[in-house]
């Protein structure tokens, strides 16, 4: 039971992840920074409950902020860059990010031991849920709560004239500023909630793995991010948790059983269903 | 209304524009005409904020605009429509003109949250006015994409005034229409002028200009060759050189 409620764990966290890039690609953006986001969450919360004894809700608080407040800086500069580029300016911050923690020692001693971010090594024992007496399932309910409010968040701004604005800036922002749209406002306000959903996602990472290195948060991580979005299409935000599902537990999980095989079909799966959907599970039609 | 004092746009060595002084009353239908290429579309997209001027300056309603970003001067009450159709095809053609309702007077009216996070309750009516004006009610929720192109017109027509303009820059709205589709412009554009909108007429077809315009500016290589009421540019030689080209006539 355990291996379950660990993969519905890894899809809860993967399903904020790609939410983050779900609200950026809804304004045309294709940003591979969700990862560096995620990286600064990751260490905010982990580094509040270890090194700084807090309850575990407020330091996801400060989670969110912190994605924010860095997606928020990042995206005034990097949103004045459109198609590839901006592809490339997100991939370079989000290596930055990722060089940084490789860099980053904090550490304190706890009793006899010492405990924070270790450069390369990276940050162990981040214990907050054994040391609390917390079961996998109650762990997996916790980051379902957190998923459910995001879905919900990310539906109701669909429903409501703030992502009908996205979208319109997304098919076309030439015709969105003759009618009075701010593109700048609204694409880094997509980008800051993008933040806040992937600080919390990095942070509940942290906690139910215990242990977070730079290479948790790497060019392939930051791929998945915009990969589900895409999958998924844009319809609606449950095609980005399909798509999870599909990627993380179907293709990685159902697959293990084929060894070295797995990564050649699990390549050819996504082109499959890319082809058979090509505005992703829950696309819209293109006329 | 509006007033453009020596405004030029240069391409590298292209004058698209060069030195155009013109001039809207409030409440004018102006009309501006000129061979393909001379400079019509660039002046429009000068005025609106999406290209920047290389030199002159452009006064609304007695007001130098020309640092404002586009979005800035929608507000301030400039609209337009494109020569070539920009909706936003995956949005309903109901959803085409929520997005648009940005002006100054949408934006007092509302607080921040319920007009970023309200849902479509809130609007209905005034959507509504704007889809009876286009006769676009019956297909409010087919998405942009799906309707016919005369449809199209006419919603980004709507789309344009969901922003209450005070002055509507029209970019050829009757490319492509047939004389029908013609004749209901016509009324729409007349009953807009009624409505008290200055409005700016970009157009190759000739009985759309001369029937409702107060006074045409006639364009060629950016710059303006005539200036007059319909009779007057009609009679025009230079105008009629311009557009049959060679010999003198």
């Amino acid at each position: 039971m355990d291996f379950y409620f660990g993969l519905a764990q890894l899809i809860g966290v993967h399903t904020l992840l790609g939410l983050s890039a779900y609200i950026v690609l809804l304004t045309g953006q294709v940003s591979l920074a969700q990862a560096g986001f995620f990286a600064v969450g990751a260490y905010t919360a982990g580094m509040l409950t270890v090194l700084g004894g807090w309850h575990l809700v407020p330091a996801l608080g400060a989670s969110a902020l912190g994605g924010a407040a860095v997606a928020c800086a990042v995206g005034f500069p990097a949103l004045r860059v459109k198609g590839l580029m901006l592809v490339i300016a997100t991939l370079a911050f989000g290596e930055g990010v990722r060089l940084f923690f490789f860099n980053f020692d904090y550490q304190i001693a706890k009793g006899d031991i010492k405990v924070g971010p270790l450069g390369g090594e990276g940050f162990r024992q981040i214990r907050y849920f054994p040391e609390n007496g917390w079961s996998t399932g109650e762990v997996m309910l916790f980051i379902w709560l957190f998923v459910a409010a995001a879905l919900a968040l990310l539906w109701w701004f669909d429903r409501s004239r703030y992502g009908t604005v996205l979208r319109a800036v997304g098919e076309d922002e030439l015709a969105a500023q003759s009618v009075g749209i701010n593109l700048t406002a609204v694409k880094v306000s997509a980008m800051t909630v993008g933040g806040a959903i992937a600080g919390v996602g990095g942070g509940l990472y942290a906690h139910y793995t215990t242990h977070i290195e730079h290479a948790s948060f790497n060019i392939l991580v930051a791929t998945f991010a915009i990969a589900y979005p895409i999958v998924g299409g844009l319809r609606s935000v449950f095609g980005t948790l399909l798509a999870v599902v599909f990627v993380q537990g179907v293709l990685v999980e159902g697959l293990r059983f084929m060894g070295d095989w797995r990564n050649l079909l699990f390549g050819a799966l996504i082109l499959l269903a890319m082809n058979l959907r090509p505005t992703g599970f829950l696309g819209g039609r293109r006329a | 209304m509006l007033e453009l004092r020596a405004l030029s746009r240069h391409f590298g060595g292209v004058k698209a524009v060069d030195g155009l002084d013109l001039k809207l009353e409030a409440g004018q239908i102006f009309g501006l005409i000129g061979p393909n290429g001379s400079g019509k579309s660039t002046t429009v997209n000068v005025v609106t904020g999406l290209l920047a001027p290389t030199s002159g300056s452009i006064l609304f309603r007695g007001e130098d605009i020309g640092a404002l970003p586009t979005h800035l001067r929608l507000r301030a009450g400039i609209a337009r429509t494109f020569q070539n159709i920009r909706l936003f095809g995956q949005l309903s053609v109901w959803q085409n003109l929520w997005v648009a309702q940005n002006s100054a007077a949408d934006l007092a009216r509302q607080g921040f949250l319920a007009r970023w996070l309200g849902g479509q309750g809130r609007v209905r009516e005034e959507i509504a006015r704007l889809l009876e004006f286009s006769g676009l009610a019956h297909r409010q929720d087919e998405l942009a994409a799906n309707l016919a192109f005369g449809e199209r017109r006419r919603l980004e027509l709507a789309r344009a005034m969901a922003a209450k303009p005070g002055l509507l820059l029209l970019d050829e709205p009757a490319a492509g229409m047939n004389s029908e589709e013609i004749g209901q412009l016509r009324e729409r554009i007349l009953k807009l002028r009624e409505a008290g909108v200055t409005i700016l007429l970009v157009e190759h077809v000739m009985e759309l200009v001369m029937g409702v315009t107060d006074r045409i500016a006639v364009l060629n290589f950016g710059q303006k060759i005539a200036e007059g009421t319909p009779a007057e540019i009609q009679a025009h030689p230079a105008v009629r050189k311009a557009y049959l080209g060679g010999g003198s006539a």
